[in-house]
């Protein structure tokens, strides 16, 4: 076998030197303890790496290297927003007083008047979100887009508990992330699916047939993992409340709509943002995200404890004593470092710059799916708003040709993949959301690799098969690593 | 437009191409449902924006001499580890669903997965989860998966902020949920027991506590055990640079909050959740497990791997409906951790240990202030009487420039007077000086000042 090689990958266990150090011992001021109990401590330091400084500098530097972030290239992963993430948030979140702050302050006696700087970034994100969604108040506790649903399904249920109704049920499109089934089902929801009809959009009549007195609410994306917008968003609404029911708007996709349409018009009751998607905060390789929730009036009552305030003297204060709140979900008040970051994207934008988003982001999607709609079978043949979906045509896949093919052969000519095999409803679906930041100059580049890789598929489909090649490896071998179960360094 | 590319020539071109208006872009959104003009302010550069923030951030009192701490630390962050992780390779990459472009992401987590097991002393670790809180009722909910059963018993030494976030998750749910009370700072072994029966699916315990009261659980593993109960231990980092693990205590699932590894307070996030495990549990633990393979080549490779569990594969049937994780802080921990190294992280845990010691004899000394529990044996925090309510000495002590501990009575009942002190390895001895000397100033006058 020829495992080895010269760019072998090295764990960082492995690089470790007995003896080596990256740090300096800190000699003690206060002499040394002698409250230990031999007991309780352990027989041998936990086996970390010793190696100094340098070593792992080189280290995570290389590792970083075999990685590929929206800094590096275009990055068109569908339902995922990958837009650019603005430097300067990341200043700002650096800052001591915000960096330093302890969560606990508040909580001191008159500890709110020693973090008004950072209450009063969560309370003006909270009005600009709400007037971006016509929601009546948000909680910004939800650490990510899946906890946000997880905290509005509970939001869901503390509702009907509150009215004495018994309901069981939340209806789920077919086309939704799987987040959406999941977060209802770990908060005790039995999970309906609604199918989609022919133009990709939810089932109406199926719709008005599976919802009925058990119905707590419907999860909705619009547009939807299709990239489509349902015009008949505020029917489902309607159809939701003629049974009680709550009407839950999932917002990973709101870039499409940003400042141009809002959920709480539609006629939706809650709603989570992705601030990490639509608001710019870094995905930070699979987070840290943050996923605020907003509610109709009517809802307020239940949101997550604390909320920020502002109090008569115009000063901003944390209220706890909220009876039917349903309690908190995250320790302090969410994932702050995000907040701020998006509430700076936010002030750069301001109104005009969100109305620039939405435009961007639906044009640069429309001209890159009117690129490729001949070449690829598209799944719906329509405008779309930020995202599209697309497969290999008939002819790549009588030549063997799949998704994954393409998306490895992509790899090679410098771009990240879109999402592939998701939604799940569309055979060998490559799910390709553009964004705003991306150039014509960029998206060209995309089309032509498209093409190019169109014309392999029949021509050389050996090219394809045997893609990527420019990378440190290729194709891991997933199987093996499922059956062999190597998941730490012991 | 902030962040735009395309310019208006190239719009035209683009839209023309596609055979479309800009007025029909938004053309399947029914007029009905467009929103009017938003009232939003009009956008600022970036030299505004910084203005606007950096007098916010004076707004903060970030720089007082603090002894806070409950679960939440303010330890020392080397300055390679915000350089390493806020590389854009990093920073800007998203869940590593191609493998070939994430080899880095995917690598730096499995090792943060083995730093994890190594230093809980448990077989499995997953790349995270949101925070400490919600790993515990991540780890709660895999517990009961396993048992197939619906009784918790959790012990009033855990921190209550997980408790009250493990009372809201399981308000829908069929889960009966124990809380044991007022102990003596240390887990009473006869409370616990008490509350375990056939139904016990899970015993979750801290370890140090919330009262940084160090304790060895492995009886109350055997007791658990016996009845067929899973323990859980939830435990802080920095700890296991000294203490004994609970992988050796016969933990089952162990979870943690991992925000002392190398991040910043921040306001209260973003933060890390860990969890780890037995490999004969792995296929019940929730959210994203990168393991290692070879590739076509036969070269060593990382991928993410029992997929099945999650969302994106078995939807409403899932383990777990977590999707992004917090791995950038994962990341961060795993640099923390191998910067540190084998003898730094024992060394910083001593120190912390040393101060809180010298911090503890140090205050016990003043008249009036009382050690709360016998219990004796704590690692960096511990609890003190003062002679009247404790919320309003510290808020006193503020004016000082001192954040000097936080009140137990938001959390307990009859500590009206206590007060839990925490010490890092960053308070000096000066800083301790200092806070007893204004703790001293600040209880004179006070009935039960210098009764001693
Ligand atoms: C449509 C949709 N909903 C929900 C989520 C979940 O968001 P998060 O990963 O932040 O939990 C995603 C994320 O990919 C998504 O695309």
């Amino acid at each position: 076998m020829s495992g080895g090689g010269m760019n072998e990958a090295k764990l960082i266990f492995e690089k470790s030197v007995e003896g080596r150090r990256a740090t300096q011992k800190t000699p003690s001021d206060v002499g040394h303890s002698v409250n230990l109990n031999p007991d309780y401590l352990r027989e041998a330091p936990p086996e970390l790496p010793e190696l100094s400084e340098l070593d792992v500098v080189r280290h995570f530097t290389e590792l970083s290297t075999r990685n590929f972030g929206v800094d590096t290239g275009f990055y068109p992963l569908g339902s995922c927003t990958m837009k650019y993430n603005p430097k300067v948030t990341e200043r700002i979140a650096a800052l001591p007083d915000f960096a330093g702050l302890h969560p606990l302050l508040p909580q001191l006696r008159l500890g709110g008047m020693l973090t008004q700087g950072a209450l009063e970034v969560i309370w003006r994100t909270d009005l600009l979100l709400r007037e971006l969604t016509g929601m009546a108040g948000f909680t910004m506790q939800p650490l990510a887009g899946a906890h946000g649903e997880l905290t509005g399904i509970m939001i869901m249920a503390a509702y009907h508990r509150d009215r004495g109704n018994s309901k069981t049920t939340v209806l789920v499109p077919d086309s939704a992330h799987g987040t959406n089934p999941a977060s209802a089902a770990i908060a005790g929801y039995d999970v309906v699916s609604v199918p989609s009809d022919e133009n990709g959009l939810m089932d109406l009549d199926a719709l008005r047939e599976q919802v009925d007195d058990r119905t707590a609410g419907v999860m909705l994306t619009s547009p939807n993992t299709l990239g489509l917008f349902n015009p008949r968003v505020k029917e489902i609404c309607d159809l939701i409340h003629s049974v009680d029911g709550i009407a839950y708007y999932d917002g990973a996709n709101m870039n499409a709509i940003v400042g141009r349409a809002r959920p709480g018009d539609f006629g939706f009751d809650i709603v989570h943002l992705n601030l990490h998607k639509t608001f710019a905060t870094p995905h930070g390789g699979g987070g840290p995200g943050s996923g605020p929730v907003g509610v109709v009036e009517g809802l307020l009552p239940f949101l997550p404890v604390s909320l920020v305030v502002k109090r008569e003297d115009g000063t901003l204060a944390l209220e706890y004593d909220r009876p039917k709140s349903i309690g908190y979900i995250a320790p302090f008040y969410g994932n702050f470092g995000i907040v701020l970051r998006a509430y700076v994207y936010l002030l750069m934008l301001g109104r005009d710059g969100f109305l620039g988003v939405s435009e961007n982001a639906v044009l640069n999607a429309n001209y890159l799916r009117t690129k490729l709609k001949d070449v690829y079978r598209q799944a719906y043949d329509r405008l779309c708003k930020h995202e599209f979906v697309i497969s290999p045509s008939k002819a790549m896949e009588e030549k063997g040709i799949r998704a994954v093919d393409i998306a490895k052969a992509l790899i090679d000519r410098g771009f990240h993949p879109p999402t592939v095999y998701f939604p799940t409803i569309v055979r060998e679906s490559m799910m390709i959301e553009p964004v705003e930041t991306e150039s014509k100059e960029t998206l060209d580049d995309f089309a032509e690799a498209m093409l190019e890789i169109a014309r392999l598929a029949k021509e050389q489909p050996e090219v394809l098969t045997g893609a990527p090649r420019s990378t440190s490896v290729r194709r891991p071998d997933e199987t093996k690593a499922a059956k062999e179960l190597n998941i730490a360094s012991l | 437009m902030p962040f735009i590319a395309n310019t208006d020539e190239q719009r035209r071109e683009m839209l023309e191409q596609t055979g479309l208006s800009a007025e029909d872009l938004f053309a399947d959104i029914p007029p009905e449902l467009r929103a009017e003009s938003l009232d939003l302010p009009i956008g600022m550069n970036e030299q505004q924006v910084s203005g606007h923030l950096e007098k916010l951030a004076e707004k903060n009192h970030a720089r007082l001499v603090s002894f806070l701490g409950g679960g939440f630390y303010d330890h020392f962050i080397p300055a390679a580890v915000p350089a390493l992780a806020s590389r854009g390779e990093f920073a800007t990459a998203y869940t590593p669903y191609q493998p070939e472009l994430a080899q880095g992401t995917l690598q730096a987590m499995y090792e943060f997965q083995s730093a994890v097991c190594r230093l809980t002393g448990m077989e499995v670790s997953n790349a995270s989860l949101y925070d400490g809180g919600t790993a515990m009722y991540e780890a709660m909910m895999m517990a009961l998966r396993i048992t197939r059963r619906n009784r918790v018993v959790i012990d009033e030494t855990v921190n209550p902020i997980y408790r009250v976030m493990i009372e809201s998750y399981t308000r829908n749910l069929s889960i009966d949920l124990e809380q044991t009370c007022c102990g003596e700072g240390q887990v009473s072994r006869e409370r616990i027991f008490e509350l375990i029966d056939e139904n016990t699916g899970a015993v979750i315990l801290q370890n140090p506590n919330f009262f940084g009261i160090i304790d060895d659980f492995h009886d109350i593993a055997e007791y658990a055990h016996e009845r067929g109960a899973l323990l859980i231990v939830s435990v802080y980092p920095i700890s296991l640079g000294l203490h004994k693990p609970p992988g050796e205590m016969g933990a089952d699932i162990v979870c943690g909050e991992g925000q002392s590894l190398g991040l910043p307070l921040s306001f209260g996030g973003p933060y890390l959740g860990f969890i780890a495990g037995r490999k004969k549990h792995v296929r019940k633990m929730p959210g994203r497990i990168i393991g290692e393979t070879v590739d076509t080549d036969q070269r060593r490779s990382f991928v993410m791997t029992l997929q099945p569990r999650e969302q994106h594969i078995r939807r409403d049937k899932a383990t777990s409906n977590i999707c992004s994780n917090e791995s950038l802080c994962a990341l961060q921990a795993v640099i923390y951790l191998s910067l540190m190294g084998k003898q730094g992280l024992a060394e910083t845990a001593e120190l912390c240990a040393d101060k809180a010691s010298y911090a503890y004899s140090r205050l016990t000394s003043i008249p009036g202030v009382e050690p709360h529990f016998h219990a004796k044996w704590f690692f960096n925090e511990f609890v003190l009487d003062l002679p009247e309510p404790a919320a309003e000495v510290i808020g006193r002590l503020i004016e000082k420039g001192l954040a000097a501990g936080f009140p137990l009575s938001r959390y307990y009942r009859g500590m009206e007077n206590s007060i839990l002190i925490s010490l890092t390895e960053k308070r000096t001895k000066e800083e301790i000086g200092y806070l007893a000397e204004a703790l001293e100033g600040a209880l004179e006058g006070s009935q039960a000042g210098g009764s001693r």
